[in-house]
């Protein structure tokens, strides 16, 4: 029997309640969370440190407490969240096939907001070679060991990678007694916030050590040590540079991938360089009726900038379901010099809207301007502006059907 | 003399060029807001910082929950507090914002819960 809804929104984390709870508040009533876990909240249940909310609420507060605000909002207004059920496919008409403690459940939607937030790349994603030992673990999964099943990953551990996750981790091993030996990146500028690199390595004196790279993984039945080896500019391994660290632990923090398996068979496009679906300025995907927002889409820097992008979502899906969504246009965006990527990478109306992006090198006064057929559409200068921090470009709407082209000046 | 910092109030993280004088604040440059400005002011003299950890829960649905300083520390009381809060548990079931230890190491800072654990037969 397949059970109708208004909405369906995919996760409860950040985006995903922040979306439900706009439906709620622009009078779409039968809105259904579907939430693989057991628990709501997503990846903030074991994000326990401080910093979240700021953007959003005004405030700071613990990944548990920022969650705790959405969900309990979520309950006074009676927001309907399934858990433990795991949406096994999407398809074209807006229907689903979940997988739950109660057995195979069918829904049909009129608009489906997926907001399944991203994956973190693993040591096969990057592919470091030696013995495979116990002892090496994503960030993410470290974290969960520490703050939900209260488990010491390891004593003596090294780091690879800035990634936020991996900063904050720093620190909390250390809190706990863990000697972090040294953080080693890549790149040759740390990708994480900056005041991450101060409160988390600074404080506690945690070196970093930019344009190195973990080459060899050693260790039997547990990490004895790693090898690690300075890179040049294409980021090339140095010969002769390798240096022999004594460690039982190796965290991995080297970035974030968005999760569309689902998507994927559902016929919605894809964007290679995100890793999320295409969408439009109203954040739907090349599906109608199919949108999706937050770190599902493409990755975001803070958890806050999640909501609100769900939140612009849910006003897009409130509109789809009433009739009223503006899709007359079909206009590409695209990434002109200097730009990674953008989202959206299509337009479908007519209203002023906001491009979000990221540059590929670091510069400073950088300005950065959307053109349609040699008209402006928008332009900004931002003091500085690096390839880890997402920037947003407020533009006017679009007109005719030429390319909207974002470069920098 | 002439100082280099990074405001860890908000994930902005201005860069701060502060002009200081016998450990006093005589000009900052850098700052988005004014809590930058406060904030150099206070980490000059006496820096602090809040953290987060987690207590042991009995009788819970869950070993552990999660806690936090309810206000920065300074620096170097941040390992002592680690200890006590190794020391304690607490008894489920326990809600956001209970205290677990009021007025930490008489830092004027409590130790809250940041997460809700319910009680075994619950």
């Amino acid at each position: 029997m397949i059970e109708n809804r208004k909405a369906v929104v995919i996760g409860s984390g950040p985006a995903g309640l922040a979306a439900a709870l706009k439906l709620d508040s622009l009078g779409v009533k039968d809105v259904l969370i579907l939430e693989r876990e057991k628990e709501t909240g997503g990846i903030l249940r074991q994000c326990i440190h401080d910093g979240f909310g700021l953007e959003r609420f005004g405030e700071s507060m613990s990944g548990p407490e920022y969650a705790a605000r959405l969900c309990n909002d979520g309950r006074d207004r009676g927001i309907e969240c399934l858990t433990d059920a795991s949406v096994m496919e999407v398809r074209k008409d807006r229907t689903l096939t979940v997988a739950s403690g109660g057995g195979l459940l069918e829904y049909r939607a009129d608009a489906i907001i997926v907001a399944a937030g991203c994956r973190e790349r693993s040591r096969g994603a990057i592919m470091i070679p030696g013995e495979r030992p116990a002892g090496v673990f994503t960030a993410g999964t470290a974290q969960a060991y520490m703050n939900l099943y209260n488990r010491m990953p390891g004593r003596n551990v090294v780091i690879l990678g800035s990634g936020d996750i991996g900063l904050i981790m720093a620190r909390r091993l250390t809190l706990e007694g863990a000697k972090v030996i040294a953080v080693f990146e890549i790149q040759d500028n740390p990708n994480g916030l900056e005041r991450n690199i101060v409160q988390c390595l600074d404080d506690y004196s945690i070196p970093l050590h930019l344009s190195h790279t973990v080459t060899e993984i050693h260790g039997k039945e547990r990490v004895e040590g790693v090898t690690v080896s300075a890179v040049d500019s294409s980021m090339k391994p140095v010969p002769g540079s390798e240096k022999f660290y004594p460690c039982d632990t190796l965290i991995l923090s080297v970035g974030l991938i968005p999760d569309n398996t689902i998507l994927e068979k559902a016929g919605v496009e894809l964007d290679p360089r995100t890793g999320g679906a295409v969408v439009d300025e109203h954040f739907m995907t090349s599906v109608p009726g199919i949108f999706s927002a937050g770190n599902v889409l493409h990755v975001h820097d803070l958890a806050d900038f999640a909501s609100l992008e769900a939140e612009s979502a849910a006003e897009s899906a409130a509109l789809f379901i009433g009739g009223k969504l503006d899709t007359g246009r079909n206009v590409k965006v695209t990434a002109g010099k200097g730009i990674g990527h953008t989202v959206p990478e299509r337009v479908s109306g007519s209203a002023p809207f906001s491009i979000s992006f990221r540059v590929t090198e670091q510069g400073r006064d950088v300005t950065v301007v959307a053109e349609q057929d040699g008209s402006e559409l928008g332009r900004r200068r931002y003091p500085l502006a690096i390839p880890s921090q997402m920037l947003t470009l407020p533009v006017k709407g679009v007109s005719g059907s030429g390319e909207v082209e974002v470069r920098i000046l | 003399m002439r100082k280099n910092y990074t405001c860890i109030i908000c994930p902005r993280s201005c860069a701060l060029e502060a002009e200081i004088e016998d450990g006093k604040l005589l000009s900052v440059k850098g700052n988005g807001c004014r809590r930058g400005a406060e904030w150099l002011s206070s980490e000059i003299t006496d820096p602090r910082r809040t953290i987060s950890s987690s207590v042991s829960v009995r009788g819970g649905v869950r070993e552990i929950v999660s806690v936090r300083l309810t206000a920065p520390v300074p620096c170097d009381m941040i390992f002592p507090i680690m200890a006590e809060i190794r020391k304690v548990s607490v008894k489920a079931p326990v809600a956001i914002g209970d205290v677990v230890i009021h007025d930490v190491l008489s830092t004027g800072s409590d130790v809250i819960a940041t997460s809700c654990v319910l009680a075994n037969d619950e």
